[in-house]
C-alpha cells in the first residue's frame, strides 16, 4: 500500500490519506473547473461556429476531468462533502487554481494565449501522472492525456494561424501572449502540497517537464513569428488562495444557484 | 445449476438494446463500454467506463441500462465505473464500425489519419474541425462529393 509522508489513517476507512494529496487534487480540479467555465463562457459566442463548438468541448473535457478530481478529493477527505460541495461551496479563497486559469477571456487571442500556455505544462505534466504510484493519480490522467493532447494541438494551430496571420491577428496575438506571459511560471513552480509529494516520488518535479514544456512555447512562438515576451515578471498566488480580482465575480456566476438555493437539484 | 451463465447471458442481451443516446446506432455493447457484468447477491453489477470524461450521455445510459435490467426483472441492479483502463477506440466492435459508417459516420479505422467519405467513399476528405457535434467526433468534409460528414475520433 501506498504511503505518503504526511499520511493520517482514517479510523473509518483503512487507507491512508494524506492532505497533501488531497489539496493537490483539489489544485487540478480547480484548474480544469475553472478554465473549463471560462471557455463556456465562449458558447454561443465564438468567432465563427467551429471554434465556438471548439471551445465548448475543450470545456466539457476539463469539466469531465474537474469531476474526476473532485470525486476522488471527496473520497481522500472520508468526511462526506461531495463533488458539488467541492466545486460549489468552496470561497475563493478556498480555491487554489493557478492565476492563468481564471484571467478573463479577453478576446479570441486572449483565449487562445492563456489555452496554449495552460495545454503547454497541461499535456507533459499529465504524460508524468500516468505513472504516478498512486492508482487514483494514474487513472485520471490515462483518460485526460488523450483529450488533452487534442487541446494543445487546437491551441498551438491556433498561435500559429493568428501569429502568421495577417498584421492585425499577428499584433493581437502577441499583445495578448505578453499579457498572459507573468502567469505562465506558476503551474511550475511547486506549492507545498506539491513539494511533499514530490519528495514522496508521487507526482514529477517541475524538472521532469521543464524540458518539453519549453521547448513547446518557445518552438511555437518561433513558427508563428512572434516575438518571445522578455517581461521577467511572474505572477503567483493562486496555489495559496490569493486570486486576480477576477475569480471572485466567476464564482459568483458559478455557485449562484447552490447559494441561493441550497441543495438545488436538477 | 447454471443459471448464473445463462443470466449473465441475458444481461448481455438486454445491454444490445441499450442504445447511445448521441448516436443511437450504437449499443453500449458496440461502443465497448461494458467491462464486465456479474452477479451479486440478488442482483446484478454492470462494470462501465466514460468514453470522454465529460461525455454527457454517460449519466444517460447509465440510467437507461438501469431501467432495462429492472424492466427485466433484476430487482438490484448496481452499476460501477471504472476509469482505468482507459477507453479507446479499438473497443468498438467490427459491426458497430459498420454501423456507424452505414448511418452516415465515418469510423475510427486504426493506422488511417484521413477518413474516406462515408457518402461515396472517397479518400480525399479534408478536416474541417478537429472538434465536432459531439466530444468523441471531428468534422470532414468530402473533395468529391462535397458532403460535410462527422469522423468518429481514433482515440
Amino acid at each position: 500500500m501506498l504511503r505518503f509522508p504526511d499520511e493520517e489513517i482514517h479510523s473509518d476507512m483503512n487507507q491512508p490519506a494524506s492532505p497533501s494529496l488531497f489539496q493537490f487534487v483539489l489544485y487540478m480540479a480547480d484548474n480544469c473547473l475553472v478554465l473549463g467555465h471560462r471557455l463556456g463562457e465562449w458558447c454561443g459566442h465564438g468567432p465563427v461556429l467551429e471554434q465556438d463548438i471548439a471551445m465548448t468541448n475543450i470545456s466539457l473535457d476539463l469539466i469531465g476531468q474537474a469531476r474526476l478530481y473532485y470525486q476522488y478529493a471527496a473520497e481522500l477527505e472520508g468526511k462526506g462533502r461531495t463533488e458539488d460541495d467541492l466545486a460549489y461551496l468552496r470561497s475563493e479563497r478556498e480555491y487554489t487554481n493557478a492565476l492563468l486559469v481564471e484571467l478573463p477571456n479577453g478576446d479570441f487571442a486572449h483565449t487562445i494565449a492563456r489555452q496554449f500556455l495552460f495545454d503547454a505544462w497541461h499535456l507533459p505534466f499529465l504524460k508524468t501522472m500516468l505513472s504516478s504510484p498512486d492508482p487514483g493519480l494514474a487513472d485520471i490522467a490515462g483518460k485526460a492525456v488523450k483529450e488533452v493532447t487534442y487541446h494543445l494541438k487546437w491551441s498551438r494551430e491556433w498561435v500559429l494561424r493568428l501569429g502568421d496571420g495577417t498584421e492585425e491577428s499577428q499584433l493581437r496575438m502577441q499583445v495578448a501572449l505578453d499579457e498572459a506571459w507573468m502567469y505562465r511560471l506558476e503551474l511550475l513552480m511547486p506549492a507545498p502540497f506539491e513539494q511533499w509529494l514530490i519528495d514522496a516520488g508521487v507526482i514529477a518535479g517541475p524538472d521532469e517537464i521543464r524540458e518539453e514544456w519549453e521547448r513547446t512555447i518557445t518552438d511555437t512562438i518561433r513558427e508563428a513569428t512572434l516575438v518571445l515576451p522578455e517581461d521577467p515578471a511572474v505572477q503567483t498566488g493562486g496555489k495559496t488562495g490569493i486570486h486576480t480580482e477576477h475569480l471572485g465575480h466567476m464564482l459568483a456566476d458559478l455557485q449562484y444557484m447552490q447559494r441561493a438555493y441550497p441543495g438545488l437539484e436538477w | 445449476m447454471n443459471t448464473s451463465t445463462t443470466d449473465i447471458a441475458s444481461v448481455w442481451t438486454l445491454l444490445e438494446t441499450v442504445v447511445d443516446p448521441e448516436i443511437p446506432v450504437l449499443t453500449v455493447a458496440d461502443l465497448g463500454i461494458i467491462r464486465d457484468v456479474h452477479l451479486t447477491e440478488g442482483g446484478v453489477e454492470v462494470v462501465i467506463t466514460p468514453t470522454y470524461s465529460g461525455c454527457p450521455a454517460m449519466h444517460m445510459i447509465e440510467v437507461q441500462i438501469m431501467a432495462a435490467l429492472k424492466e427485466a426483472g433484476f430487482e438490484d441492479v448496481k452499476i460501477k465505473t471504472v476509469l482505468s483502463p482507459a477507453w479507446t477506440t479499438d473497443w468498438i466492435t467490427e459491426e458497430g464500425m459498420a454501423k456507424l459508417e452505414k448511418f452516415g459516420i465515418a469510423p475510427p479505422r486504426k493506422n488511417q489519419e484521413v477518413p474516406n467519405c462515408p457518402q461515396c467513399g472517397s479518400p480525399h476528405t479534408k478536416l474541417l474541425s478537429q472538434f465536432g457535434s459531439t466530444a468523441c467526433k471531428s468534422l470532414w468534409q468530402c473533395q468529391e462529393c462535397k458532403e460535410p460528414f462527422d469522423h468518429f475520433k481514433c482515440h
